[in-house]
């Protein structure tokens, strides 16, 4: 019934001597590897398609419905109207699919047991959280910069006159584009994090959207000054100064909220990295 | 060659492996014998580096695991849980191992080959039977050439012909000259298989001894009597000599007195016999014996000569593996 050849009868394990092992342990090759584990699964694929498309589609859906309704626009909507905010909309969406690929590629491992096969062949496990971490980051990076990279030209290609449109060269334009595109790769690293400290796919999904939409709705339940004072500090709060060309009443600037962004991630990959080093695998 | 001196293994308040000192060595299948529970598949985690020890120390080719500079190249293993991503291809699955040890792709190819996954490398583990999905376990092992190997209950699973393939690949890498180190529950199995045997219960060392004297010790006879009168023919056998052990079905399990003896120790003193029967002990038997105790000895605060007692019935077994109990 099985598929496979017989075994071979020889069980010489030196069928295919290898050289003698030289050399040590190397970070270049633990890198390799982790692109060649992300590479090689189709959830990386599918998180990465659900990505572009719930950027680039929701930005473009947005869009066009913003340039039908023009019409029916007062005119203080349409002098606040920011043709950058709206094709870059998608990305609030998008914050799922990078977070969930980003707890995957280290509960996947745990829930597979993939995690033994791994620190058996590195067993410094500071090297393999930082190869993962590094390597799942640049993927995230490139990917997200070149999904909102089209968001934003599908987006204003969709804004017919007398609707304005965005160019990149206008303030705050080529901000908003880039830096949305930091923002989802340093959220899917905080994902990464938060992965490693749970553990569990489930459970991890079920913090990391906690943290990003649960946090907001319990902090509708204290007093406006409480509320202004911390909302700041919210991820989608620093998301929504990032999209925006122009500056916001109650937000950070945008490259002060990327900061706070990149000191949580930090912050968790670091907890997650202690705890990595000293749990059992 | 793995070295484990007084591993501890604590899980709260559950101690996994309880002061393990042992020393597997190259050229020899050596067996890791213990039942469901006994911390078996605990010791393999540790020796691997994947389990923090609570205290003592293990060591493969002197140093600790996780001080091997190229790890695979030194050890192989096949653990319990499968440790296979099942999106990922057989040969991707190999591959991304291998690159961390600088291994190249032609040996990803010759282990595949070697345990005859070449046809389906492309396919989706997860797709893979519980046979294959073992022998892609095996190919990782056999990666980097190791000179050390672990295996942890190979042979779960298969069938027969799988069996009889993993007992020679196991006998194939040990006459090759390396360290192979191979747990099961199954003492049958084991002595098929293993040259020396490493006997845990309840995480603490049994019995470290070659297979060939366990199974010497383990196939001594004993005798069954029944008598209608089995106190005192008790009684009149210990004053014999004889250890007398009293089954709950009424017999007598009598060891240290021929056959020939206690039939005449019973007509000398007029004591009917119901039965007078030669036994031998399956090594199945043996072994059981050997870990029960171990489990009764540690569950209640027992004397000596009680666990002696309980040993009688596979004889010598009781004075190797109890100087170990009672330390
Ligand atoms: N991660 C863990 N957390 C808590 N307890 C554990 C853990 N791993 C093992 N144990 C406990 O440690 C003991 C030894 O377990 P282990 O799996 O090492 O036994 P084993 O000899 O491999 O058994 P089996 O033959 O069933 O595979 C058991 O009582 C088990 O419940
Ligand atoms: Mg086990």
């Amino acid at each position: 019934m099985t598929t496979t050849t017989p075994p071979n009868a020889v069980p010489a394990g030196t069928a295919v001597p290898l050289s003698p092992a030289t050399g040590r342990l190397s970070p270049v090759d633990v890198l390799r590897s982790e692109w060649t584990k992300l590479r090689s699964v189709r959830s990386t694929v599918w998180s990465l398609a659900a990505l572009a498309v719930a950027t680039v589609g929701l930005g473009a859906i947005i869009t066009a419905v913003s340039n039908n309704r023009w019409r029916t626009f007062t005119l203080v909507e349409r002098l606040s109207f920011d043709p950058t905010s709206r094709s870059l909309r998608g990305v609030f969406l998008a914050q799922l699919a990078i977070g969930v690929l980003g707890i995957l590629v280290i509960t996947s491992e745990y829930g597979t047991g993939m995690i033994r096969a791994t620190l058996t062949a590195v067993p410094r496990r500071p090297l393999v959280l930082a190869a993962k971490t590094a390597v799942f980051g640049a993927v995230a990076l490139v990917v997200s910069e070149v999904v909102t990279f089209a968001a934003f030209f599908v987006g204003q290609s969709l804004l017919k006159s007398p609707v304005p449109h965005a160019t990149l060269g206008q303030p705050g334009v080529a901000r908003a584009v880039v830096g949305s595109g930091i923002y989802l790769a340093v959220l899917g690293l905080f994902a990464l994090g938060i992965g490693s400290l749970i553990r569990h796919t489930a459970g991890a999904i079920s913090i990391f959207v906690g943290a990003l939409l649960i946090l907001p709705l319990i902090l509708n339940a204290f007093p406006a000054s409480v509320q202004q004072t911390l909302s700041k500090f919210l991820p989608l709060t620093v998301l929504q100064a990032m999209i925006s060309t122009q500056p916001r009443p109650d937000t950070f600037a945008p490259w002060t909220g990327l900061g706070l962004m990149a000191i949580y991630a930090a912050v968790v990959l670091v907890a997650a990295g202690v705890l990595f080093v000293r749990r059992d695998a | 060659m793995i070295e484990a001196r007084g591993l501890t293994k604590r899980y709260g308040t559950t101690v996994a492996v309880d002061d393990l000192s042992f020393e597997v060595r190259p050229g020899q299948v050596t067996g890791f014998l213990g039942p469901n529970g006994s911390g078996k598949s605990t010791t393999m985690r540790m020796i691997m580096g994947l389990d923090h020890p609570s205290a003592g120390s293990v060591t493969v080719n002197g140093r600790r695991y996780g001080d091997l500079p190229r790890p695979l190249r030194e050890v192989g293993a096949l653990l319990e849980a499968k440790a296979i991503h099942p999106g990922r291809s057989a040969y991707n699955h190999l591959w991304c191992l291998a690159q961390t040890n600088g291994i190249p792709r032609s040996r990803v190819d010759a282990v595949l080959e070697l345990v005859g996954l070449a046809d389906v490398a492309r396919r989706r583990a997860g797709a893979f039977s519980l046979g294959m999905g073992q022998r892609l376990g095996m190919a990782a092992a056999l990666l980097g050439d190791p000179g050390v190997l672990l295996f942890d209950e190979p042979v779960n699973g298969l069938d027969p012909e799988g069996i009889r393939w993993v007992r020679n690949l196991l006998k194939g890498l040990a006459a090759e000259g390396r360290t192979v180190f191979v747990s099961s529950h199954l003492m049958s199995e084991m002595a098929l298989t293993a040259d020396h045997l490493v006997v845990i219960g309840r995480g603490r060392l049994i019995a470290d001894l070659p297979v060939q004297e366990f199974i010497a010790q383990s196939s001594r006879q004993y005798v069954r009597a029944r008598s209608p009168e089995p106190a005192r023919l008790a009684e009149l056998l210990r004053s014999a000599g004889a250890t007398v052990v009293a089954e709950t079905d009424g017999s007598l399990t009598v060891t240290g007195l021929a056959m020939a003896d206690v039939g005449e120790v019973a007509a000398r003193n007029q004591v009917v016999l119901h039965e007078l029967s030669p036994q031998a002990g399956s090594l199945e038997d043996a072994f059981m014996e050997l870990t029960n105790d171990s489990v009764e000895y540690r569950g209640d605060v027992t004397t000596d000569a009680a666990a002696a007692a309980r040993h009688a019935p596979v004889g010598a077994l009781t004075t190797d593996p109890l100087s170990d109990l009672a330390r």
